[in-house]
């Protein structure tokens, strides 16, 4: 599809010269990442959710979500994603985005960062994402006399532990103990532990989108090129009708993922709409990277399961994106709860209403 | 590139919204009066002669056809909303649907003026049942070996041949049939065939039942014994229906029936689980809300660009592929998660019966209209592998 915006198609421009996943993965070590970061940074399009006057390219939320679809179409190992969320945080806690990467935190269901009565931060939280290499951290953090506040937290004064997800990509335990934020301010009224999930999944439901458009225009290329049997693999109906199940997962994704987004950028809140569409969208997502993934890896037999190959730069990310930000089963259990609540009679309204 | 999937992000209008709550009040009132049983033992749309009248009479058929054959140009997303409020409220719509899904719309495009002006209207009011003669016993999903035959008479046509698997049949007004009129040339399988409008009062026709499993009186045979079909009753070229059936299919694949059809045992599922189910419970129809959703809003945004007058041909195969999947298997999830239910939850009969009834008339639901096989094949040629 063609990018319907500027700012989505400056990084699709971009993300092809400096992300594209073929040199990514002949390249022998890190030395890429660098330059590349660089030119998105030099295009606005890491913070393009923070508004100017606190630094960043003031772009619409939706531009931001096409750019993530982007950079999920050429599997980029960088975190343009968690940058973005976490400026979207800080912002909306009215703090300036330092340049350079940031992550944010906390990524998972159930973990809590504390703020002392002296302002200064302690607590743990595990699986973030890129947190090695991010020069600042966002966080969500309890006062320990109430209330939520937002945090711009240095880098360094953290330990960040090793590890990467099964992605490729880092992905941290971080801890620190009485750490001074260089900023902090209260979370604004509906920005809580579930609304930075919610933006998480959305963010990271685009992302898989556009790599599972990426791993369909490849398993189609390849099965028009690759033979067997004296014609082409595609020319086989088995094939065509497997292939046939990957579009229909991607778009769902497509469509789960966009409409999510879609809601997001039009709400004025972290509101019960933005829950059903954001939640839905990382189930459906999360449900079509694991069927999609096995399909194209199906197609490809022996040599995409090669380090050579770029399938697994894509298969990889999906697999561990589905964890980010609430899996499935997590949020289906939120959504389900919800739905019950509201009652069988409720259903139909609800979904009628999107 | 041949893999370019659309599904933007597409909302109804605001007056889908005030259609939506004059529809849903419409049913409120006729449940009261007895005329419309959400929890009905029939299920997959009733045939009500009275019902569809009413249905005439509110203006919600033929919506998007032109005032003068007695439609109401509106648009095709209102239409939309029509259609699934009335499918989830289990509405008797089975007189009309079909003369306003297809029939009505080919008759449009290709009918003689003589019958557009006689039959439109009447499609309009809710008095005309439509059927689709399409299927032969030795052709199915391969309409191009059809071999009923309409054969050259004076002022007309003479056919011969049976149909099968012809739902409605016996309480159609008309059918729509393919007939062959001209032998299959060497170049193209599928020239020779020229669909028709047959009024089913026409001597030489006879309807024969052919029970369902579940033991419904659905499909028949319909036999054509020297059936004469006047000239003014070809739709559109003789010889050529292969060209005028690809973009109307978009249509009939991706509505809101596509998805919905089982829809009652989702809800009735929700109902038996409880308004504080277990974590399995939860889990379970949370990932059902989400398929659904997503499903609904890949079909909203499908009808998008149907209205904006695209033919998103391979988009529409796709969410009928996904969706007839996914309802077909939504009775048989529902039956693990609620595997235990107490035994006295309200609404366990209520359930149980539904469901048992959705877990009969799945098998059908990936057959009518299209099998998986031909949609994956329609998809595939969209993805540039045919």
């Amino acid at each position: 599809m063609e990018a319907e915006n500027l700012v989505a198609e400056t990084a699709r421009r971009i993300l092809a010269d400096v992300a594209d996943p073929q040199s990514a993965n002949r390249a022998k070590d890190d030395a890429w990442k660098g330059p590349a970061w660089a030119a998105l940074e030099e295009a606005g399009l890491t913070l393009a959710w923070v508004p100017d006057a606190l630094g960043g390219a003031g772009a619409e939320l939706a531009d931001g979500f096409a750019v993530l679809r982007e950079a999920g179409r050429c599997a980029a190992a960088l975190p343009l994603a968690e940058t973005l969320l976490a400026g979207w945080l800080l912002a909306k806690a009215g703090i300036a985005s330092p340049k350079g990467a940031l992550t944010c935190g906390p990524a998972r269901e159930g973990e809590q960062v504390t703020v002392s009565g002296n302002g200064t931060m302690s607590g743990t939280v595990r699986a973030i994402p890129f947190a090695k290499g991010a020069k600042h951290l966002a966080l969500l953090a309890q006062r320990q006399e109430g209330g939520l506040v937002v945090a711009l937290l240095d880098a360094s004064l953290a330990h960040i532990g090793d590890g990467t997800s099964i992605g490729g990509d880092p992905q941290n335990r971080v801890s620190f103990k009485a750490a001074r934020p260089s900023a902090i301010s209260a979370a604004p009224a509906g920005i809580d532990g579930q609304a930075l999930l919610l933006m998480g999944a959305a963010a990271r439901a685009m992302q898989m989108a556009g790599a599972l458009e990426a791993i369909l225009e490849l398993a189609v290329h390849y099965a028009n090129e690759r033979v067997a049997f004296a014609r082409p693999i595609g020319k086989f109906q088995a094939v065509q009708h497997n292939l046939a199940r990957l579009a229909g997962e991607t778009a769902a994704a497509v469509a789960a993922a966009g409409s999510a987004a879609d809601t997001i950028a039009r709400a004025s809140s972290i509101d019960e709409a933005v829950l059903l569409e954001a939640a839905a969208a990382k189930i459906r997502v999360g449900e079509a990277a694991g069927e999609g993934a096995a399909i194209a890896h199906q197609v490809f037999g022996a040599i995409g399961f090669t380090q050579e190959h770029t399938l697994h730069r894509f298969t990889r990310r999906l697999w561990a994106w589905r964890d980010d930000f609430g899996n499935e089963s997590a949020w289906a259990v939120k959504l389900g709860n919800l739905v019950a609540a509201k009652g069988a009679d409720g259903l139909w309204p609800m979904l009628a209403a999107r | 590139m041949a893999t370019e999937l659309t599904f933007d992000a597409i909302r109804l209008p605001p007056e889908c919204e005030a259609l939506r709550q004059d529809v849903r009040a419409f049913i409120a009132k006729e449940i009261d009066a007895g005329s419309l049983d959400p929890h009905g033992g029939g299920i997959d749309g009733a045939y009500s002669a009275d019902f569809s009248r009413k249905v005439g009479a509110k203006g919600w058929i033929g919506m998007t056809w032109p005032k003068k054959y007695g439609g109401h140009e509106r648009s095709f997303l209102e239409r939309y909303v029509v259609t699934e409020e009335f499918r989830v409220a289990n509405a008797p719509v089975r007189l009309h649907f079909v003369a306003d899904r297809q029939s009505g719309p080919v008759i449009l495009k290709y009918g003689s003026e003589r019958i557009k002006a006689d039959i439109l209207p009447r499609i309009c009011r809710g008095e005309v049942c439509f059927a689709i003669g399409m299927s032969e016993p030795n052709s199915g999903s391969d309409l191009f070996a059809a071999r009923t035959k309409a054969t050259r008479t004076k002022g007309g046509w003479l056919v011969n041949g049976t149909k099968i698997w012809t739902s409605n049949a016996h309480q159609a007004h008309y059918l729509i049939g393919l007939f062959r009129t001209s032998p299959p040339s060497k170049e193209n399988r599928r020239h020779g065939l020229t669909q028709f409008v047959v009024d089913m009062k026409t001597p030489g026709i006879t309807v024969n039942p052919v029970y369902q499993m579940t033991g419904a009186h659905d499909f028949n045979e319909v036999v054509f014994e020297d059936a004469f079909m006047p000239d003014d009753h070809v739709l559109g070229e003789v010889d050529g229906a292969w060209k005028q059936a690809t973009s109307e299919l978009a249509y009939e694949r991706s509505g809101p029936e596509r998805f919905l059809e089982t829809f009652y045992v989702l809800t009735e599922l929700v109902r038996v689980l409880g308004q504080r189910p277990d974590t399995r419970g939860a889990e379970g129809i949370g990932r059902l809300v989400a398929q659904v959703h997503t499903l609904r809003r890949m079909s909203v945004s499908v009808a998008g660009m149907l209205h904006a007058g695209k033919e998103p041909v391979v988009e529409a195969a796709i969410v009928k592929d996904v969706g007839t999947i996914w309802e077909q298997e939504l009775p048989h999830k529902a039956r693990d998660l609620a595997a235990f239910v107490a035994p006295e939850s309200a609404n366990r009969a209520t359930f149980e019966e539904r469901l048992g009834y959705a877990i009969m008339i799945a098998p059908k639901l990936t057959i009518q209209g299209g099998t998986t096989e031909i949609l994956r094949g329609i998809i595939a040629r969209g993805l540039g592998l045919r």
